[in-house]
């Protein structure tokens, strides 16, 4: 029975690098998907593409590429990604620049395109998700739209024969379903087979997130090897079912618990998990272990894919400045919120404009959100952070200044300090008719 | 009893939504889960927080409940003033929540 191995090299754009090398020579693998666009990332890849036509792609697509395209060319295996971002067409080209340099001419570089949907939606009335309004009242601040687009771009690609395939927005499963739509043929309205495929895409997206990493809990949950995790390989049958495993040797642990993890990641309702090519049912999938570190998964079904496609919209939001500074020893705690008091009054004395503001000491109550009369804890140190949101760059810095300040008319004993200014481009979504954005592919050859 | 010595738990988000599954160690351990670890538990635990809505899926078959939290992240991910945009944390803290002790029985 053909069964196809696919690995997972990435996880978010600054995922280490070697593991998926270690994949391309030692996983025995027939395609490499890398996941590394996170929701925001195309906004700001936009701007750079603007300034430049030849940028707007992930910026480590050339380092990535430099590492496995050798090894993945010796063995036959595709790549798949969305390290195209805002700008597909030159990320291809610079992979077949590096090809070129790697000496693997002919190598032949897919770019699939579509998902750009800025000019078709931002005058439209299309209403934001999660909050009110629509795109067109985003006004002059958008700077981005881009629609999660399905596998069939990549499964024309892979079928015009590209060894490489670079996609900018894509749902994130579809970078591992394409290849299984491919290889196995399955129809477009084979629901069950592609629940199945996007149950196998969605806990090989994170990569080494099923293989150990955000899972290890010392004395709960121990993982061998974190610092050199093995990622993931889905070996899969045509019914959609797999054996989730890893390269012999490689650090991190696979067992059904780090699998349901993943399955259950990002997830809301586990019965309609919403994908551009599918509604993907995960409530019925089911985890045995096979051998160490090889985990079956069975199960998993699919309705019919949604009418609408997601679209992720990029636009100016707002400015945020911050300031940190740390306090030790006996009383750190108390001196701490003294601090936070003095930065608040001065904040009001001195007129600075926020619009949302956050007062946390870093070790309480920054990352763990607290009941408010929980008396606060005696600490060896304690660090506060002040954060807040303005109109514009010129009062964002007053945040972080009047932190700083502390040094020297602030509480005893205050070390450390550092401050930011930054502006933010922020994300929101909205729905479109999902024959508005099609995909387009084009190659290039090295 | 706290709820880590039965279950593990791992955050997603998405937008401004926090979600964090809830794993039982031992799959006989599930309906306790069910019974005890609640919406409203999880509510009351996270009110510092969730500004919305909270909805508790069960999976008996995978001994888990996975619970979803609107308006829960500042704002979203790409907006929040939060140390921890995402609610990575958030799960951790959840395994915080006290259970009744548990008498279990003994393994054929």
């Amino acid at each position: 029975m053909k069964t196809i191995r696919i690995g997972s090299g990435a996880g978010f754009a600054g995922d280490r690098i070697e593991p998926a090398v270690e994949l391309a020579e030692k996983g025995d693998i027939h395609y490499l998907g890398f996941e590394c666009l996170a929701e925001r990332t195309i906004a700001l890849a936009q701007a750079e593409r603007l300034r430049d036509p030849d940028a707007g792609f992930d910026p480590l697509l050339v380092a990535r590429m430099q590492a496995v395209l050798r090894p993945c060319a010796a063995r036959g295996v595709r790549i798949v990604t969305n390290m195209g971002a805002a700008n597909p067409l030159a990320a291809a080209r610079a992979t077949a620049e590096v090809a070129r340099g790697l000496g693997l001419a002919g190598l032949r570089i897919a770019a699939v395109t579509g998902d750009d949907v800025l000019p078709l939606v931002r005058d439209g009335d299309y209403p934001l998700l999660e909050r009110p309004g629509t795109v067109a009242g985003l006004g002059e601040r958008i700077r981005s739209a881009n629609a999660y687009m399905g596998a069939d771009g990549i499964v024309t690609a892979l079928r015009g024969g590209a060894d490489v395939v670079i996609t900018g927005r894509v749902g994130d499963p579809a970078l591992f379903l394409a290849p299984l739509i491919h290889e196995f043929g399955w129809a477009a309205d084979d629901w069950g087979r592609l629940g199945r495929g996007t149950v196998v895409g969605h806990l090989l997206e994170c990569a080494g997130q099923i293989t150990g990493g955000y899972f290890a809990d010392p004395g709960y949950k121990d993982v061998p090897g974190l610092a050199r995790l093995g990622f993931p390989i889905a070996e899969v049958a045509e019914d959609g079912s797999a054996v989730i495993t890893k390269v012999p040797g490689s650090g991190g642990r696979i067992s059904i618990a780090t699998c349901k993890e993943q399955l259950l990641y990002e997830l809301l309702d586990p019965t309609a998990y919403l994908q551009p090519d599918v509604t993907a049912d995960f409530s019925g999938v089911r985890f045995s272990e096979v051998a160490p570190d090889r985990i079956a998964v069975r199960g998993g079904a699919g309705r019919a894919r949604p009418d609408t496609l997601k679209v992720s919209v990029g636009y100016l939001d707002s400015f945020v400045g911050e300031g940190q500074i740390s306090y030790a020893g006996p009383g750190a705690v108390a001196r701490a919120r003294l601090a936070l008091d003095i930065v608040r009054e001065r904040l009001a004395l001195t007129g600075v404009a926020t619009t949302e503001t956050r007062f946390e000491i870093i070790g309480v109550d920054a990352a763990a959100p607290r009941p408010p009369r929980d008396p606060l804890p005696e600490l060896p140190e304690a660090r506060i952070r002040v954060v807040g949101r303005t109109d514009t760059m010129a009062e964002a810095v007053r945040i972080g200044n009047e932190v700083e300040t502390l040094y020297t008319n602030g509480p005893a004993g205050g070390g450390g300090a550092w401050k930011s200014a930054r502006q933010v481009v922020a994300v929101v979504s909205t729905l479109i008719p999902r024959a508005l954005a099609q995909p387009s592919v084009s190659y290039e050859v090295a | 009893m706290r709820l880590r010595e039965l279950a593990h738990a791992r955050t997603g988000d998405k937008g401004d939504t926090s979600q964090i599954s809830v794993i039982a160690h031992d799959p006989g351990d599930y309906a306790y889960l069910a019974e005890h670890v609640t919406t409203e538990r999880v509510r009351a635990h996270f009110a510092a927080i969730v500004r919305g809505k909270v909805t508790r899926y069960e999976l008996p078959g995978l001994g888990a409940l996975n619970f979803v939290m609107e308006h829960a992240l500042a704002g979203g991910v790409t907006r929040s003033l939060a140390l921890d945009p995402h609610g990575k944390c958030l799960a951790s803290v959840l395994l915080d929540i006290d259970l009744p002790d548990r008498q279990r029985p003994p393994r054929a």
